[in-house]
């Protein structure tokens, strides 16, 4: 993955524009959260092949960035992108890294169901 | 001392599950020419650690992963090693009887006098509890008389003061440098935490030594649940 660069990633997502296309949307704090900080409150939330065609995509503000399709009835939204790839099946992964090399937030499209 | 076993089956739901607490244990029943299968539920494949710069993406990280089991069995010298093909996180919304079913097959088929996974209500992350329960209610339908034996591991931070202290503690020394390696090989999750371990038994330090050489864990308590 590479750095995210506003104006290499906003082409990539204007390709899937109008296409119906497969989302894996993820947030994570990890599943140990609570254990190593019994104060912390863990939250997380994934879906994984949801169909949509999104008219419009945004990539907007410098790393971390945020990305907004706009769907037919609503939104997808992922805030935290840091590393983007268009990988070897031509699928955009974005995701937000954190410090310590771990993720927090992926958004991904691709035009095949994701395994 | 490591009691012999006609056979052993390792249930976990992760790549690098058995790495920690049971290597040792695990390479030394196959130095003592006990069969051991390991079945490990799911790839990892929502792990979290992807690297910044990232050496992988969500998508590469479970052909990743699965190579590093591979490489984790052949450190050890195991060499029935079984992907039961669950994904990462989901294995507490499966259809609990299925799961009870699935463990019933791995049992049939390797027919263990010993099995051992995590202990319920006391390991923390959601697919060790899923994982732990189905085993735990497959070998206790069993009649007690065909029963194995079942040891479990617990690290939830209430397990002393609710368990209290192992009921069995290996001494697995003498393999301390193939449980090492097999750490090393789930290096993509083990890079960060190696580096100070290694540190830290390079100067002898009591506990990072204690934490390496000793396996513990407990017998199960039928009379608490999860029949």
């Amino acid at each position: 993955m590479q750095p995210v660069k506003i104006e290499e990633v906003q082409p990539l997502i204007d390709h899937y524009a109008g296409k119906e296309v497969y989302i894996h949307l993820e947030t994570t704090n990890g599943s140990y959260a609570t254990h190593v900080d019994e104060a912390f409150f863990n939250a997380g939330a994934f879906i994984r092949n949801a169909k949509v065609t999104y008219e419009l995509g945004k990539i907007i503000g410098d790393a971390p960035s945020r990305v907004g399709l706009k769907i037919e009835l609503g939104w997808i939204y992922a805030q935290g992108i840091t590393h983007y790839e268009l990988d070897s099946n031509k699928r955009l992964i974005m995701a937000g890294h954190d410090h310590e090399g771990k993720l927090a937030v992926a958004l991904q499209i691709s035009e095949t169901p994701f395994e | 001392m490591i009691e012999k076993e006609k056979h052993v089956l390792v249930v976990f739901p992760h790549p690098d599950d058995e790495a920690f607490g049971v290597s040792g244990t695990i390479a030394t029943h196959l130095q003592m020419g006990t069969g051991v299968t390991y079945a490990c539920l799911t790839l990892g494949e929502m792990g979290r650690n992807l690297g910044n710069p990232p050496f992988a993406t969500r998508e590469s990280l479970p052909l990743i992963r699965k190579q590093e089991l591979q490489g984790a069995a052949n450190a050890m010298g195991l060499t029935d090693l079984r992907m039961m093909g669950l994904r990462d996180k989901t294995v507490e919304f499966e259809d609990d009887e299925k799961m009870v079913q699935m463990m019933n097959d791995l049992i049939d088929d390797t027919d263990p006098s010993l099995v051992i996974t995590f202990y319920p209500d006391y390991c923390v992350h959601p697919d060790h509890e899923a994982t732990a329960r189905a085993v735990v209610r497959a070998v206790g339908r069993l009649p007690e008389s065909r029963r194995p034996k079942l040891h479990c591991l617990a690290f939830a931070n209430n397990t002393q003061a609710e368990l209290g202290s192992p009921d069995i503690i290996h001494d697995v020394s003498a393999v301390r440098d193939l449980k090492l390696n097999t750490m090393r090989a789930h290096i993509s999750q083990t890079a960060w935490m190696l580096k100070d371990l290694e540190k830290r038994l390079a100067q002898n330090e009591p506990e990072a030594v204690e934490w390496v050489t000793k396996e513990r864990f407990y017998n199960y308590r039928f009379d608490q649940g999860y029949n």
